[in-house]
């Protein structure tokens, strides 16, 4: 454990520079290395993450571990080819390997020439203070998460809830000239619960779970402040006791409201890949060859936006050095913006959009979402449940899919009402949300102007690689989309 | 490939686990894991990507009498071991005490302490050479596009080996080890005429190259799945028969797994806890859960190993016979919170304590043929 809290900037470079032991010339000599062969760019990414967590469970603190990794990823591109090797050992040696390894990938003379490197400015959007000196505090915190689920209502039964956090060091240099380094703080609390009633549905007795959690790239005190552990302990609480008396849910088409918040992962899955620009380039998106065209009413706007100070999301520079940006994607129904990376910029000639992603040393860099939100529109959201006659109000998901070849997806409602005559009555249960992403994006009518963000949960994975985001939205009517559920 | 600095790691496992015991632990585990991998995806006949690369990694778990806590790095340098060992003595401190936390009894680990005569490794994985395995990615996109003309456009075809080392030792007297390959092939192509676009795929994998499907079989396997998703018709909502293919069965089985999950059971979180001896299922339905199967003489499973994640044997249980349930599947922990033994179904990672993991878990064949069951059908989906 390291005993200082407080690390260092997240912009000084030769703090970064210093951790993996690197300096120019050596970056230099690994990229020609990367480079031998020919190729268009090169580029070594380092990486050294430690983090830690702790867990109750039982009402006992049954798990604490912490762990570190290094690594560095050599990638060479050539065309539309990409080469990459990684090594979990930083001495020169093994970077030189890895970095003739990848450079297979290309066939040729040398022709690159290495661009001097340039440190690259990138935003300040989170704190640099690492959270692994105070795991006394975080004990407290899973234990007060633990008490008060318990003292929320005598039927939860089962609690577990966790904290973990993370701090994550990158350097990321290319042959283009980049040279760009940050430190990331990540951290998550979470709370799950189980309640159960034997005395519900009429003596058969009922079970049902709820779960809450949040975080960022924030500082321990922000569970201390902002969000505590008994606001968490209590959402989850609050769900689980909600779906003990929930019905099953009804069947059918229907007008459907989604809550603000976490439903925006609707937005996330069902139009944010199709808009990530590696899978128009293949074509393979429903949203390929659509652009400045109308994909949605008017109503709808949508944005991935990296620079929001402290979201879990959100990052001052992406993995592959470039800064990220808020980018509209979609302006009242107009397609504006796919997200980039730098392959797919050079080879779709569009502006890049800081979207490079990877999960770790260990992967190749794509296009990936950071926050990802639909924009708050003019209705008040009391308006938008009053104009519906029965319909559905989802106000939480537990999970989805989607197939972004054809935009077709499904999401499984956590917490949900019936809507009739205007207003919320009945919980459901089991409700299944049925559609197309391109074909929702035309039944948006109403949408609120109370647009959230979720708490900060999310990992987004793709092609295997998860990495952390948000997902945000205002209420939204939907004025037609398929329930699947067993009730009538 | 094999890293060039061979470590011993069984050797490794039982040197990390005497310091952490030396460091104040009341017991101590370790595990040492290494792997190399190499893939490739070929996308319209040419390569994308081409990824080969090795890792390393040890995690460290330690008692405190009732307290435990874990560790884990891929920084194999003494000051980082080092580091790893203290930081869990000292996690341990913090933690609370579970009166049901600790290692297995000398008495209950597994005879088998590597993978000999399992037939889980095979070094064929690595034979062919570089354009080899990138031909047979190759073939495997240019069969399924070769298929149809409605199929113009693919996520490419993948060729992957892998091959990975692990060993483990504790404090009570256990070290085993084994080293496990894998190689697979796959392609997803698209489907496309006036009504749209669809997407689906198809692979083989196995431990041996000698078992894996021909390029020419998976290629036209996909092509045959994405087509036949174009012109999808839209189904009323209704009650129906719905006959579930192999793929689809196997999710449902999944689930049964989760049912009988011993730690789901203590938290009386799944529908059949209290349902021991009851019938759960139609009398049609016998699950089988075997950790030791052989698909045929010298070529194990790929949920067979020579001991669990605890260092226990691996074993055969029947879960359901005839729609009865007979079994909880378990690990040291979970057991003696049932108050029962250990079926042999602890997973390990890294860190952490050992979660529950499935052998060779399937549903036992019926007596009809797919196109006998279909036939009994008036109306249905699947």
């Amino acid at each position: 454990m390291s005993s200082s809290a407080i690390l260092h900037t997240a912009n000084d470079s030769s703090h970064v520079q210093s951790h993996f032991g690197i300096d120019a010339a050596m970056a230099h000599r690994c990229l020609a290395a990367a480079l031998v062969a020919g190729g268009d760019f090169a580029e070594l990414y380092f990486e050294s993450m430690t983090s830690s967590s702790i867990g109750i469970d039982e009402g006992i603190v049954k798990s604490a571990s912490a762990s570190h990794s290094r690594g560095c990823g050599v990638r060479v591109v050539s065309g539309e080819r990409t080469g990459y090797s990684y090594t979990d050992s930083l001495e020169e040696d093994r970077l030189l390997h890895a970095a003739k390894t990848a450079a297979l990938i290309a066939s040729g003379p040398a022709t690159v020439q290495i661009q001097g490197f340039v440190t690259a400015a990138v935003h300040d959007l989170y704190p640099v203070v690492g959270l692994d000196a105070e795991i006394t505090a975080k004990l407290q915190l899973v234990q007060r998460a633990d008490r008060a689920a318990r003292a929320y209502d005598s039927r939860i039964t089962q609690v577990r809830a966790g904290f973990s956090d993370e701090v994550k060091h990158i350097l990321v240099i290319g042959s283009d000239g980049t040279w760009a380094a940050d430190t990331q703080p990540l951290s998550r609390f979470s709370v799950s619960v189980l309640a159960n009633d034997p005395a519900a549905d009429g003596g058969k007795g009922a079970t049902a779970r709820g779960s809450g959690g949040g975080g960022g790239r924030v500082t321990l005190d922000y569970y201390t402040t902002v969000r505590t552990p008994e606001y968490f302990a209590e959402e989850a609480a609050r769900q689980a006791i909600v779906q003990l008396t929930a019905e099953a849910a009804p069947a059918g088409e229907m007008e459907v409201v989604l809550g603000p918040g976490w439903p925006g992962v609707l937005i996330h899955e069902a139009v944010g890949h199709g808009l990530e620009a590696d899978f128009n380039r293949k074509k393979q998106s429903a949203f390929a060859g659509l652009m400045d065209q109308r994909v949605a009413t008017d109503q709808v706007s949508v944005a991935d936006n990296g620079t929001m100070p402290g979201r879990r999301g959100s990052l001052n520079v992406d993995d592959e050095g470039t800064p990220t940006r808020n980018n509209l994607l979609i302006e009242n129904g107009m397609l504006r913006r796919y997200m980039s990376d730098k392959l797919s910029a050079k080879l779709m000639g569009l502006p890049g959009t800081g979207s490079g992603r990877r999960e770790s040393y260990a992967s190749i860099p794509m296009p990936r979402m950071t926050n990802t939100y639909m924009l708050p529109g003019q209705d008040d959201p009391a308006d938008i449940l009053r104009s519906v006659k029965r319909g559905l109000f989802a106000a939480n998901f537990s999970g989805g899919s989607v197939d972004i070849t054809n935009g077709k997806f499904v999401f499984a409602a956590s917490e949900a009402y019936l809507i009739e005559e205007g207003k919320i009555t009945a919980p459901v249960k089991g409700a299944m949300l049925i559609g197309n992403g391109p074909e929702a994006l035309q039944y948006v009518s109403m949408v609120g102007h109370d647009l959230q963000l979720d708490e900060g949960v999310g990992t987004c994975g793709k092609r295997g690689q998860g990495v952390p985001v948000c997902v945000g939205a205002p209420t939204i009517k939907l004025d037609r989309m398929t329930v699947g559920g067993t009730g009538s | 490939m094999p890293v060039s600095t061979k470590i011993i790691l069984e050797q490794l496992a039982q040197e990390i686990v005497d310091r952490a015991m030396h460091a104040g632990a009341t017991d101590a585990e370790a595990v040492v894991y290494e792997g190399d991998e190499f893939s490739t995806k070929v996308r319209l006949g040419q390569v994308e990507t081409l990824t080969e690369s090795t890792s390393r990694a040890v995690g460290l778990r330690v008692f405190n009498g009732q307290r435990t806590a874990s560790t884990s790095t891929n920084d194999f340098s003494d000051a980082s071991i080092q580091r790893m060992i203290s930081g869990a003595v000292e996690l341990a401190k913090i933690t609370e005490e579970d009166p049901f936390a600790g290692l297995p009894d000398a008495s209950e680990y597994s005879p088998l302490r590597n993978g000999e005569g399992l037939g889980i490794y095979f070094d064929d994985v690595y034979r062919l050479a570089a354009k080899d395995r990138i031909e047979m990615a190759r073939a495997t996109e240019a069969a399924a596009m070769a298929a149809d003309t409605r199929i113009q456009n693919s996520d490419g075809g993948t060729f992957t080996a892998a091959t990975s080392h692990k060993a483990i030792a504790n404090s009570r007297g256990f070290a085993g080890e084994y080293r496990k390959s894998y190689c697979g092939i796959g392609c997803a192509p698209i489907a496309q005429d006036e009504r749209g676009m669809q997407r689906d795929g198809w692979g083989s994998s196995a431990r041996t190259l000698r078992k894996l499907d021909t390029p020419e079989e998976v290629g036209r396997e996909a092509a045959k799945r994405a087509l036949r998703r174009l012109g999808a018709r839209r189904v009323p909502t209704q009650r129906a028969t719905i006959v579930f293919s192999r793929e689809i069965a196997r999710g449902i089985i999944g689930d049964i797994f989760d049912a009988v999950n011993g730690d789901a059971v203590y938290r009386n979180a799944t529908m059949f806890a209290g349902k021991l001896g009851e019938q759960v299922a139609s009398p049609l339905v016998t699950v089988i859960d075997d950790g030791t199967m052989m698909l045929e003489p010298g070529l194990g499973g790929f949920g067979t190993l020579p001991f669990d994640g605890d260092g226990l044997p691996m074993q055969r249980k029947v879960i359901v016979q005839d729609g009865i349930l007979q079994t909880y599947v378990t690990n040291t922990y979970i057991a003696r919170k049932l108050g029962t033994r250990s079926t042999g179904n602890a997973s390990r990672g890294l860190a952490g304590a050992p979660g529950i993991g499935s052998g060779n878990f399937y549903l036992q064949p019926g007596v009809l043929s797919p196109r006998e069951i279909i036939r009994r059908c008036r109306t249905a989906c699947m």
